[in-house]
């Protein structure tokens, strides 16, 4: 079975932490960082970089477009 | 099993998702979660995936999405309060080749601007509607509006919407579809990425509509408002789901192009 990787690159600055992204990943790939950006919001990171599917849910449900998708086949 | 580093992932050939280029990157002052953004992301892709950026025409209400022309990078209009489908009437008829759409919250379009959605979809103008229905007014500091459900809690209506003081929900959506002149009426949502996805295919069927001149499309967007509802943006989706869809069920109203006869043309 051709397994796949993804990858999301969050515009950390831009992020307002409101954590639908969290709600919408299906492998619980994103976390709130307990750090704060220069807003400070908590912002989303991969917290699991390994489980990562690139399916782009997080990518739909964001209001501010800050997250981008990568998807790779291995 | 060999190992990827993240960053040999993240480059371009790999890209599946971004934003698109019809959105600014200008930061949306709306607050955490607001499904303002969602929505604006959504038309931003419609828009670019039809290539129609040179010629669409965006008319903005009196609410939070006022300044929704600093977001996408198209033409914008912004209307008096509830005015927005007289403006969008005006820039259709004189630039029929243009696609026009309207983006207006409930307090924008169903309390002051009701007599003008009602003539403009009795009339079939070959517009677009994105209507945000959030059940409150946001901007102003969460006052009651004509689509709060019974019960809820506003800082109009701080013992719950009753029947007696202050009336009924108004579901001018199904008002809506009721009219010879509204072509396609739907109600959707943006709550999870699946609904995300069926709100994007319906603003793009209502976009394609214009081409066919068959009236007006109406989409009606089931929202949440963090700050207005006081919840946080990920309960909000949930208590969307629990009371808002009893009231507003998601889903197509009317769409003429199915029907057979359409039974208020006779």
């Amino acid at each position: 079975m051709a397994k796949v990787r993804g990858a999301i690159d969050v515009d950390i600055e831009h992020c307002k932490g409101c954590g639908l992204c969290v709600e919408a990943c299906p492998t619980h790939v994103i976390q709130l960082a307990k750090k704060v950006n220069g807003k400070g919001y908590n912002y989303a990171h991969m917290h699991q970089p390994e489980a990562c599917i690139g399916c782009a849910n997080c990518g739909w449900v964001c209001p501010d477009s800050v997250i981008t998708v990568y998807k790779v086949k291995v | 099993m060999s190992l990827l580093e993240i960053k040999n992932i993240i480059n371009k050939e790999n890209l599946v998702y971004s934003k698109t280029k019809v959105v600014t990157d200008n930061v949306m002052h709306y607050c955490p979660g607001c499904s303002h953004g969602v929505v604006h992301k959504i038309i931003a892709e419609v828009i670019d995936e039809m290539d129609i950026q040179d010629k669409t025409i965006g008319i903005s209400p009196v609410g939070c999405s006022v300044l929704a022309y600093n977001y996408l990078d198209i033409d914008w209009q912004q209307a008096a309060h509830g005015r927005a489908p007289a403006l969008a009437t005006a820039a259709k008829r004189l630039m029929p080749n243009h696609y026009v759409f309207t983006y207006q919250g409930d307090g924008d379009l169903a309390s002051i601007g009701t007599a003008e959605i009602m003539h403009a979809c009795n009339r079939g103008e070959n517009i677009t509607v994105i209507f945000i229905n959030n059940a409150i007014y946001g901007m102003t500091g969460g006052q009651m509006a004509p689509t709060t459900l019974l019960g809820m809690r506003t800082s109009t209506s701080p013992e719950g919407r009753s029947v007696d003081l202050h009336g009924y929900p108004l579901k001018i959506t199904e008002l809506i579809a009721q009219l010879p002149g509204a072509a396609y009426v739907t109600r959707q949502s943006v709550h999870t990425p699946a609904t995300v996805r069926k709100a994007k295919k319906a603003i793009r069927k209502g976009f394609e509509n214009q081409d066919k001149k068959i009236g007006i499309s109406f989409i009606e967007i089931v929202s949440t408002c963090p700050s207005g509802w006081k919840i946080s943006p990920v309960e909000s989706n949930k208590w969307m789901e629990e009371h808002m869809f009893k009231l507003y069920p998601p889903g197509d109203i009317k769409d003429s192009e199915k029907a057979d006869e359409d039974p208020y043309k006779k």
